[in-house]
This record gives C-alpha cells, sequence and structure tokens, in this order.
C-alpha cells in the first residue's frame, strides 16, 4: 500500500512536471499510448487485411474486367457494324449496276422496235404517197378530159348561139389548142 | 481536479486564458486515477474512433461491392487505389504485399488526423509517444526486412558504387547517420505538424474573446476567428499531407529494403 502511494505520489510528480511543458513528454502515458496504438493497429491492420483490401480489390478487378469485356464488345459490333455498312453499300452498287443494265437493255428495245415501226411507217407512207399521186394525177387527167368536154359543148353552143354554124372538128381543134395555151 | 481550478483562477486574473497545450493532456475518461498501460483515456478514444471510421469507410462501404459504386464505396476505392498506386510506383511490384501494412499506416494517420480536427477532439498523432512508436516500427521493419532478403548485402545501400573510391567511406558514414535518423525525422515530423497546428489555432482562440474584456476586441476579435478559419483550412490540409508523407516516406524505405543497390 506504501509503495502504491509512493508510485502514485511520483506519479503525480512527473504528471506535474509534464503539465508545466508539453504533456506530449510526459512519460507517465506512455506505456498507455504504445498499448492502445499497437492495439489500433492490429485492429486495422486485419480488418483491412481480412476484409476490406480482398473485397475492395475484388471489385475494382471485377469492374477492370467487366469494362475490358464490354470495350472488347463493341470493338467486335463496331466490326460487324462495318461488316453491315459494307455489305449494304456493296449490295447498292450491284443494284444499282444492274438497273444501269436494264435500263441500257430496255433503251436497246425501244430503239429497235422504234426503228423497225419508223422503217415501216416510212414503206406505209410512201406507198400511200404514190398511190396517192397515181390518184392526184387520174383524177387530173379525168378533170382535163371533162374540162376539153365541157369546153367543146360551151364553144359549140355558144357558136350556136351566136347564130354560127361551126362544125365538130375545127371547133374541137381550136379548143385543144386554146386548153394546149 | 485542483490544476482545473488553479486554471480558471488564471483566467479570471489575466482575462485570457493561455493554455494552448491543454488540449494535448491525456487524462482517464472514467474517474481520476493514474494511467496505467490498460486505461481507457481520452486518447484511446479517439484511436478507436479512427479504428471504427476505417472498419466504416472501408469494411461496411466496400460491402456492397456494387459494379457502379455508391459514394460511400467510392471513397474505399479510392483510398485503396491512391495508396496501392504509391506503393507500387514506389516499390515496385514487389512491393504489393507489403501494401496492408502501408494501408494501416496511412489509414490510421489519416483519420487520427482529420478526427483530431473535430473542435473538442484530441489528435493522438500530436503525441511522439505515438508517432515514435510507428515511426521506429517502420524503421525495425525495413531493416530487419533489409537484411532478411538481401544479407550483408543490404549494406550496399551504404556503400556508394559510384562514388569516387576516396570518397566512399566518408559517404558511407554520413548514409549511416542519416539512416539512423529516419525514424527520428519521421516521427518528429508528424507529431509536430499536427501539434504545432493545434496549438496555434488554441493560441488564436484564447485571443477570440478580448471584446468581452477590452475595446481592443472590436479589432482583435474578428481578426482571431479569421485567422483561426484560415489556421484551420490549412490544418485539413496539412492532416492529409503529413499522412501522405509519412506514407510515402515509408514506401522510400521500403524500396531500400527490397532494392538497396541504388
Amino acid at each position: 500500500m506504501a509503495t502504491t502511494t509512493t508510485t502514485e505520489a511520483a506519479t503525480e510528480v512527473a504528471h506535474g512536471a509534464a503539465k508545466a511543458g508539453m504533456p506530449q513528454l510526459d512519460p507517465t502515458h506512455f506505456a498507455n499510448q504504445i498499448f492502445w496504438l499497437v492495439v489500433t493497429l492490429l485492429v486495422i491492420f486485419f480488418v483491412l487485411k481480412l476484409v476490406a483490401l480482398p473485397r475492395i480489390g475484388g471489385t475494382l478487378a471485377t469492374r477492370r474486367g467487366t469494362i475490358v469485356n464490354d470495350l472488347a464488345a463493341a470493338e467486335e459490333l463496331k466490326q460487324k457494324v462495318v461488316a453491315a455498312e459494307k455489305a449494304y453499300n456493296d449490295a447498292l452498287v450491284a443494284a444499282r449496276a444492274e438497273a444501269g443494265k436494264i435500263v441500257t437493255a430496255a433503251k436497246a428495245d425501244i430503239q429497235a422496235d422504234l426503228n423497225k415501226a419508223i422503217a415501216k411507217a416510212d414503206v406505209e407512207i410512201s406507198a400511200k404517197a404514190a398511190e396517192s399521186a397515181g390518184r392526184i394525177d387520174e383524177i387530173r387527167a379525168g378533170a382535163q378530159d371533162a374540162i376539153a368536154e365541157v369546153a367543146k359543148d360551151t364553144a359549140k353552143e355558144l357558136v350556136a348561139a351566136l347564130g354560127g354554124k361551126a362544125d365538130a372538128r375545127s371547133i374541137t381543134a381550136a379548143v385543144t389548142a386554146r386548153l394546149k395555151g | 481536479m485542483k490544476r482545473k481550478t488553479d486554471v480558471a483562477a488564471e483566467a479570471q486574473e489575466g482575462g485570457l486564458s493561455f493554455h494552448p497545450l491543454q488540449q494535448f493532456e491525456v487524462h482517464p475518461l472514467f474517474g481520476d486515477g493514474p494511467i496505467h498501460w490498460y486505461t481507457i483515456t481520452n486518447a484511446t478514444v479517439w484511436l478507436l474512433l479512427a479504428a471504427l471510421a476505417v472498419i466504416f469507410f472501408f469494411a461496411y462501404g466496400s460491402a456492397g461491392r456494387k459494379l457502379v459504386p455508391s459514394r460511400l464505396q467510392s471513397i474505399g476505392e479510392m483510398g485503396y487505389d491512391f495508396v496501392h498506386n504509391m506503393v507500387v510506383d514506389v516499390t515496385g511490384e514487389d512491393g504489393a504485399k507489403y501494401f496492408p501494412m502501408v494501408m494501416t499506416l496511412f489509414l490510421t494517420i489519416v483519420f487520427s488526423n482529420m478526427l483530431g480536427l473535430l473542435p473538442g477532439s484530441f489528435s493522438p498523432t500530436s503525441h511522439i509517444a505515438v508517432t515514435a512508436v510507428m515511426g521506429v516500427g517502420v524503421f525495425l521493419f525495413v531493416t530487419l526486412l533489409g537484411f532478411w532478403k538481401h544479407g550483408l548485402h543490404f549494406l550496399g545501400l551504404f556503400w556508394m558504387k559510384d562514388a569516387p573510391l576516396i570518397l566512399r567511406p566518408i559517404i558511407a558514414l554520413i548514409e549511416l547517420i542519416s539512416y539512423f535518423v529516419r525514424p527520428v525525422s519521421h516521427s518528429i515530423r508528424l507529431a509536430g505538424n499536427i501539434m504545432a497546428g493545434h496549438a496555434v489555432m488554441k493560441v488564436f482562440a484564447a485571443f477570440a474573446p478580448m471584446i468581452l474584456i477590452s475595446g481592443i476586441g472590436v479589432l482583435v476579435t474578428p481578426v482571431s476567428v479569421l485567422a483561426i478559419t484560415a489556421i484551420y483550412a490549412l490544418e485539413v490540409l496539412v492532416a492529409f499531407i503529413q499522412a501522405y508523407v509519412f506514407t510515402i516516406l515509408t514506401c522510400v524505405y521500403l524500396k531500400d529494403a527490397l532494392h538497396p543497390s541504388h
């Protein structure tokens, strides 16, 4: 009991000395601080080592893996898109070429048909024109004859009406001469 | 108890109370007895709160294992990536197995520092006893690891092969001294930074009630409040940077142990 009191008294003295200066230099509580610091460090160390760090490390690794995988998938999809676009463009070019061919062929067909039709029409037109020319000539000849006839008759009648006497032959000759002139 | 009345008396006498170091005092949480090695003190509470914060952010926060992380999960993952990259960048791939150890140090320090910034709290990292245990611990670990991995070749760390032969013993001596200074600077840097920042804030805080005492307070009080705000912002930065510095130095020492030939 006596020793305890002396120790406490000594502690109190040391305490007082330190209180005058920096509490940090008071050795009476060094053991206490060191003990609790070691406890704290051990608690934190084992919590980190056994629970927190593996967990966080695992989460980070998983996330990194997911990101890498997603990027790879995105890259793959991008390749697919490029391929699909290329296929689409190829198909478009092919279709255009095909369409061009069809248009050219159709144009050629139409031209051929047209040429044939024109030629046929030309032939028909020329035939019709020749026929018409014949008809016109015929009509014209007919008209000439009719005119000559009418002129002779009219001339005869006129001569007769004027009191002359004319023979058919001289009148005809005269009218013919006149018609020619 | 007696001391507290002294403080009160001084405060009444002088008007302002300057006790910037009072915040670093360790006292038992329950009762007023002596501090045994197992006694739960205010320092213990804030260290254990740091441990709880680590459990909350890193163990509880990561439990979802979501592919698209929640905000809480993001914090854990950012911390993981931050320290993991630091370890791998500095020590190389073979240092990755010491990542949990380095992460433990970083998180203990960063959470102690940050929680220590809460008003009325206690900063375990402002105590040299705490930082020295970590600094010396790292020093011993790294030195033993170096000898265990490389045997006596580890001493090649001190023998500069690209220096002129005459200079090599001198450089070796300097290197040896600087090697043994490492744990000292390593731990005092952290404790000193945290302590200084908190003490400065307390000094400004002591000036803040000046307006209740004297006319000059009209000027002093706003200035000290602004100064506390500015120092507090700086301290948030320091809290993180000192944790970072401690951690990256640990990585550098680890690299020396793993690859002693420069």
